[in-house]
């Protein structure tokens, strides 16, 4: 098969990933997210237990269950180093165009994407026995 | 003198009551044919379940198998030995008459799949990191073959400095030994042809590039003759016809895919398992609420079918009468029935919390069910619908009947 329109897709996907990189620059200073990333203790416990379990078995999936990576990237802290967390926040919210990542935001609330995002970056979900 | 014969003596007459023990003890055991048995994985805690499927019951479980996160099963010819796949790259051979590992390998750091030979003398395994296929001796688990994939040249480099090969998925074995894949990042669709192997020939490897952007997985027909290879980052599907491979690979469905109404995909459906019943192939739609009918001599869509969210699996019963579908989260706790024929609505069932996997009796009269988040398989009379045995399995994910022994492309 003659790859007759690999040139433009590769323009936009670049073009995407310009604008993904400049959307998480813009994130990083934009004080109303990311003025402080500790969340206020408004998530119940038996929610963590649910967010946690969404992650390992959901986000799972792609990421593999002890977030090693699959066909989506590995989610461990070595792996996020340079991400910041309104930026993962950002991510799991919108989803990343052009990849196999979804937006959640129908499904999860910022307040608990951003839980989620500190989790991950503290490397917390894996140690979950949930 | 004397006594050194008495002392073999004595020792030989111990052995031989040693012997007749142990005769004594394996004649009691209840000889067990391994026909309708079959292995549940039970996701969470590194184990599978050893089961029957006749009398619906548990026979064992045995641990130590690793990050079993997607992990699906091969069988050996004979029915014995289940080749688990695992997700961190561990390979376990379980012997299901003992109940026990044969033999384990750790193969890879991230793999996804795998797929036993025709002659059921090699089993090949797709790995994420590195990228590649590497193919192994089903007896000894020896390496046999190590198939590299595609380096990506814009890729940083790995952290112990090699460079970063494309992912593998879709592996299946075809007729004649071989084994066709898909790479993930590169775009590609290998063939690695080992029907040679028995004459002392080299492997020989078959490439076609170009084939769509990011296939994610892929399935063989029943009758080994289609490999077609679904395409995240386009719209249409890749077709091989290995009856003439000679014409490469070519784009079927160019409609089947995310299209323009794109909603969020939270898990990509599954192409093995593909219900192909009569002309026509019932596939899961990416991303709709629908599931497509396709006409397989034109492969051109006929119908589509209104279903309850995204399709994951679209299974046919083995009489290919009815569909069974289940859906991606959030709406994986229910099941849609679907008659092949009229393509009505049979059936909605709600067993319970993350329906992920089934499999039917051979024959067809029931299907197994795993609901991960209530911890249970259940069972299904195919044509009531009806609910006939629940069974506690601990975060059960796939369920891999022997039967699979003897399937092209399983």
């Amino acid at each position: 098969m003659k790859p007759t329109s690999s040139k433009p897709i590769r323009k936009i996907l670049s073009l995407v990933a310009i604008a993904s990189v400049a959307m998480s620059q813009l994130l990083m200073v934009l004080p109303s997210v990311a003025k402080d990333t500790k969340v206020d203790d408004s998530l119940s416990e038996d929610r963590k237990q649910a967010l946690t379990h969404i992650v390992k078995q959901d986000c799972g999936s792609c990421h593999g269950m002890t977030l090693k990576g699959g066909l989506g990237p590995a989610l461990l802290p070595e792996n996020l180093e340079g991400k910041t967390v309104p930026f993962l926040q950002y991510t799991i919210l919108h989803g990343r165009t052009s990849t196999a990542m979804p937006p959640w935001k129908s499904l999860l609330t910022e307040k608990e994407a951003l839980w989620i995002a500190e989790q991950l970056k503290e490397g917390k979900v894996a140690e979950s026995q949930h | 003198m004397k006594k050194a014969f008495l002392h073999i003596t004595s020792a030989l007459i111990l052995g031989s009551a040693l012997t007749a023990c142990v005769n004594t003890v394996e004649q009691n055991t209840p000889l067990r044919s391994t026909g309708d048995m079959g292995v549940i994985i039970e996701r969470a805690t590194g184990q599978v379940q050893i089961v029957n499927h006749t009398n619906k019951t548990v026979l064992s479980e045995v641990d130590g198998l690793g990050d079993l996160s997607h992990a699906s099963i091969v069988y050996s010819r004979d029915q014995r030995y289940a080749y688990v796949f695992g997700r961190d790259g561990g390979l376990t051979k379980i012997d299901i008459l003992k109940d026990k590992i044969d033999n384990r390998v750790i193969q890879s750091g991230n793999s996804i799949g795998g797929a036993i030979s025709q002659d059921g003398k090699l089993v090949a395994v797709s790995n994420y990191t590195p990228g590649g296929v590497k193919v192994f001796d089903s007896e000894t688990l020896e390496t046999v073959a190590v198939i590299d994939s595609t380096i990506l040249k814009g890729k940083p480099l790995n952290k112990d400095g090699s460079q970063v090969r494309s992912k593998v998925v879709g592996l299946v074995d075809a007729p004649n030994n071989r084994f066709i894949f898909s790479l993930f990042d590169s775009h590609e669709i290998w063939v690695a042809d080992f029907s040679g192997r028995e004459a002392g020939e080299e492997m020989k490897l078959t490439k076609f590039t170009d084939i769509g952007y990011f296939p994610y997985d892929a399935l063989i027909s029943p009758d080994g003759r289609y490999y077609i290879a679904g395409l995240f980052g386009e719209d249409g599907m890749a077709l091989l016809d290995l009856w003439h491979i000679e014409k490469g690979v070519t784009r079927i469905l160019s409609d089947y895919g995310k299209g323009d109404k794109k909603l969020p995909v939270y898990k990509m459906p599954h192409l093995e398992g593909w219900a192909m019943a009569g002309d026509y192939a019932f596939m899961p739609a990416v991303g709709q609420h629908k599931v497509l009918v396709v006409n397989t001599k034109t492969w051109q869509q006929v119908a589509e079918i209104p279903a309850h969210s995204q399709p994951i699996f679209v299974m046919a019963q083995p009489d290919n009468r009815q569909i069974w579908v289940n859906f991606a989260y959030p709406d994986n706790n229910t099941i849609q029935v679907f008659n092949t024929e009229t393509f009505e609505l049979v059936n909605t069932l709600t067993p319970g919390p993350a329906v992920l996997h089934m499999e039917f009796t051979p024959r067809g009269e029931h299907v197994w069910m795993s609901v991960r988040d209530s911890n249970e398989i259940h069972v299904y009379d195919t044509k009531t619908q009806a609910l006939i045995k629940t069974m506690p399995s601990k975060s059960p994910s796939g369920i891999f009947f022997t039967n699979r022994a003897h399937q092209i492309g399983l």
